[in-house]
């Protein structure tokens, strides 16, 4: 039963997108929003307040930036990394919260590229599932964080693993499921609040299995195959470029002239699937594929290259290794997991240096979970990649591969220049272990996010879902 | 003896050995000859003209025992036809179904598995009320059944059609059945005995776990179910070993004192259904405390291969750690009836892993896999497509 159930969790999740901003594209013209529609607030709640200083001594410091420091310290302020060095530490400040951490390990907050907590919560009932909207194979206009769930249990249990930061995106049930979004994990009873502050949506595209599946399979409609999958997509992609061109023209003309007299034009009409798109082909939401083959994987690059936009990422990928060459040319990284397989054919030839091989090739690699389990455990996760690239002979250091779940998922969510790495200016996103982080026995003794402390193994927190409350 | 005899003799030594039920021997020599552990002892030279493996600095462990996989049954999950593990059709009653029957020994799944030191495995059906007979399969040299049935599998639990008591109530009408089958086994030949819940296949595949011979393997996880299941094994004298049990640390004390085993997932610690709202990831560590016989599996086909990464996390959890290596080995092993394998001990199945370290760290590889005696390669079809993509093809 338990398998059945597992196997069946894995069908209904599996999914994942890739998207890309445009750095070299043709000048960006801003999709105008319908003139009387106000722009959504960024916030529902009152701002978290400033985080407190804080100096961390004598800890072994990953910085996931090339160099790490045998023993040193880092000291956070105002929410931000202040400094970090080598040896002593500086005298601590007047109220300066000092840890000692003698022996022990400090990384970056954990980034998780690929999450569906709050769209498919603990516990999982049929009332909870929000993560797939399986009744058109193209819906790019809804948006994950319309569903999410702040007291998903499997919230802290993240952040007691380290996790700072994740994307929560639709499922890969269509061919488009719809927007993601990147957020942080502070305890929130608002989605809107736990928003990553300037983090692009993502738009989660689906190739492959899935979409045939639930459509096909499912519902005897388009796609029962592959090339109906393309051919959607590419028809969707063709719209999606004269709906931009329609709205280009109006802003470019909005008023036009009538019996000699200039009368402001009537705007195009607003379609909300559409102009997640051409936000796509803007470069302001970023595209993340679920894609396991490789063959499937070029094929999307070929779509997105007819169409104009750049995919950030392709999720699963498991055959990724096999065209890292093309992947690292086109710049495009690669989410996947150590070691799932053998759940479908289209995830068959996975093995375990895939993360391993594309690191070496200069592709961008992530190492993702896609699982309410393993995002409690992706240190551990990423060891088993690690060791399994390092075993087979391909040459690589801890902090590659603690770049696979830290400054590499940041890029493929476009926050790289906030997190992701201990620099000074970053965001004060840490996490102190209390062995090598590549330990299967290491724990996270205090996990900060924006310097606030979220999790501290010493001064266990009362429940963070209300769901837990009372038992 | 013979230089030819002697060249059949294996022999590791300098190691720590860590026999799976019982204190670890440093400088271990270890004499195998004919597929069996010969003897064991610390600082012994190794006999002149043997095969010698030198394990300094390494760590030695019996081969790992996953007690609850599918592993055989299924080869590729999405697959109609490579899919095996449930008998299918309408009746919840396939006691009669055996795992052995539908095991694939070629399945390219199982070489991934042992090169992460996992020798042993049962294999389960899945489905249904009563799911069907578990095997017990080696994993090699070559692979296959070490016991056709060793027990048969049960769900109790959350019901999609109705409530979990109705599953509770078919399986005592099942034992009942079962019972009165037994006893008029002629009459039912003859068309002479009332109407049965289940068929006669099931009904004969259910006497040796009413005679209390064999045990019945329930997937089980909510502590009131727990107990109702500890009482109907006391009433119908029947022996069970709880699967799953994610809410066992509840009633740990009353599964110590009807010495019931529990096959625990050390993932299992988050509210995930109804079933388990008070998973909590210390549960193998609390069971062991108390005295519970705890075993660890991974539940998995496919990455069988994390069950000492499982083991780990038990570890970091608070389980002992010889008391993790004896839940996925000797333990494991014993709860099948397994005895000969397991463990290091002259007169056991010779199947052992020399790991580079601690076999529970991440960081740890296997460097020798002996499986009855013999050294097994870790190859696999993962591994030859590593090799025959190493370079970029130029294609």
């Amino acid at each position: 039963m338990r398998f059945i159930i597992r196997f069946a969790a894995i069908l209904a999740l599996a999914g994942c997108g890739g998207g890309q901003v445009r750095d070299d594209g043709p000048e960006r013209v801003p999709v105008p929003l319908d003139p009387p529609v106000e722009k959504a607030p960024d916030a529902m709640l009152a701002p978290l307040p400033v985080a407190g200083p804080v100096l961390i001594r004598d800890a072994t410091i990953m910085t996931a930036a090339g160099r790490t420091f045998p023993r040193g310290w880092i000291r956070l302020k105002d929410g931000r990394i202040a400094a970090l060095g080598e040896g002593d530490a500086p005298a601590p400040d007047q109220g300066e919260r000092v840890v000692e951490a003698k022996g022990q390990f400090v990384t970056p907050g954990i980034i998780d590229t690929h999450s569906h907590l709050g769209v498919y919560p603990s516990p999982s009932v049929w009332a909870h599932d929000d993560g797939n909207e399986m009744t058109s194979p193209i819906t790019a206009g809804v948006r994950a964080e319309d569903a999410f769930w702040p007291q998903d249990p499997g919230l802290r249990r993240a952040v007691e693993g380290g996790v700072t930061t994740l994307q929560i995106l639709p499922g890969s049930g269509n061919l488009m499921g719809g927007r993601g979004v990147v957020l942080k994990l502070h305890p929130r009873r608002s989605v809107r609040d736990m928003r990553f502050p300037g983090a692009k949506d993502g738009l989660k595209m689906a190739c492959g299995e899935n979409p045939k599946r639930v459509y096909g399979k499912g519902k005897g409609a388009m796609p029962m195959s592959r090339m109906g999958s393309v051919f959607l997509a590419r028809d969707k992609w063709l719209e999606a470029r004269r709906y931009r061109r329609d709205w280009e023209e109006w802003r470019k003309n909005p008023e036009e002239r009538k019996d000699g007299k200039r009368e402001a034009k009537v705007p195009p009409k607003r379609d909300l699937v559409l102009e997640t798109l051409a936000a796509v082909l803007d470069g302001d939401v970023l595209v993340q594929v679920h894609c396991y083959r490789a063959d499937e994987m070029l094929k999307q690059l070929e779509v997105a290259e007819e169409f104009g936009f750049r995919i950030r990422s392709f999720h699963h990928a498991v055959e990724a290794y096999k065209i890292r060459d093309a992947l690292a040319a086109r710049g495009v990284s690669v989410s996947t997991w150590a070691d799932w397989w053998g759940f479908k054919i289209e995830a068959w030839d996975a093995i375990e240096q895939n993360l391993a091989l594309l690191h070496e090739a200069g592709v961008r690699a992530v190492l993702h979970t896609d699982s309410a389990e393993g995002i409690q455990r992706m240190n551990q996760e990423a060891a088993k990649a690690y060791y399994a690239g390092v075993h087979a002979g391909v040459p690589l250091t801890d902090d590659d591969a603690l770049r696979w779940i830290t400054a590499n998922a940041a890029w493929t969510l476009g926050i790289d220049a906030e997190t992701g790495t201990l620099e000074a200016g970053k965001m004060a996103d840490v996490v102190v272990w209390d062995a090598h982080p590549f330990s299967v026995y290491a724990r996270p003794r205090l996990v900060l996010i924006d310097g606030h402390v979220r999790h501290d193994a010493a001064a266990p927190a009362a429940p963070w879902s209300d769901f837990e409350v009372g038992r | 003896m013979s230089a030819t005899l002697l060249a059949a003799v294996l022999v590791i030594t300098g190691g720590t050995l860590h026999p799976g039920d019982g204190p670890p021997v440093e400088n271990a020599t270890i004499v195998i000859a004919d597929g069996v552990v010969r003897s064991v002892g610390s600082g012994a030279p190794a006999p002149a003209g043997a095969t010698v493996i030198d394990a300094k600095g390494k760590v030695i462990t019996p081969g790992l025992v996953d007690p609850f996989t599918a592993l055989g049954l299924v080869e590729i999950w999405g697959v109609d036809d490579a899919r095996d593990v449930d008998a299918g059709g309408a009746d919840p009653v396939r006691a009669a179904f055996r795992a052995v029957d539908a095991f694939d020994p070629d399945s390219a799944v199982i070489p991934v598995q042992r090169a992460h030191g996992v020798t042993l495995v049962a294999s389960a059906p899945a489905g249904g009320l009563v799911s069907g007979q578990i095997g017990v399969f080696s994993l090699g040299p070559t692979p296959g059944p070490v016991a056709d049935s060793v027990g048969i599998v049960a769900a109790l639990g959350a019901d999609p059609s109705g409530s979990r008591g109705a599953r509770m109530l078919k399986l005592r009408e099942l034992l009942d059945d079962a019972r009165a089958y037994r006893a008029n086994r002629r009459a039912f030949e003859e068309n002479r005995f009332r109407r049965t819940s289940a068929g006669r296949l099931d009904l004969e595949a259910m006497i040796p776990v009413v005679e209390g011979r064999k045990p019945l393997f329930v997937h089980v996880q909510r502590a009131a179910d727990i107990r109702a299941l500890l009482r109907v094994a006391a009433e119908e004298k029947v022996r069970v070993v709880v699967v799953g049990g994610a809410e066992g640390w509840r009633v740990a004390d009353e599964l110590a004192r009807a010495k019931v085993p529990v096959i625990v997932d050390p993932s299992d610690n988050l509210p995930s259904t109804f079933d388990m709202v008070y998973a909590r990831a210390d549960n193998a560590a609390l069971l062991e405390k108390a005295g519970v016989p705890v075993l660890l599996s991974t539940f998995s086909v496919h990455n069988v291969r994390k069950l000492r990464q499982w083991a780990g996390n038990a570890v970091r959890a608070g389980l002992p750690p010889a008391a993790a290596l004896s839940a996925i080995t000797a333990r494991a092993a014993d709860a099948f009836g397994a005895t000969d394998r397991g463990r290091i001990a002259p007169g056991k199945v010779a199947d052992l892993v020399v790991w580079s370290g601690d076999p529970f760290e991440l960081s740890s590889r296997v460097e020798h896999l002996i499986l009855g005696g013999g050294e097994v390669p870790t190859t696999h079809r993962q591994r030859a497509l590593f090799d025959r993509h190493r370079k970029v093809p130029a294609l």
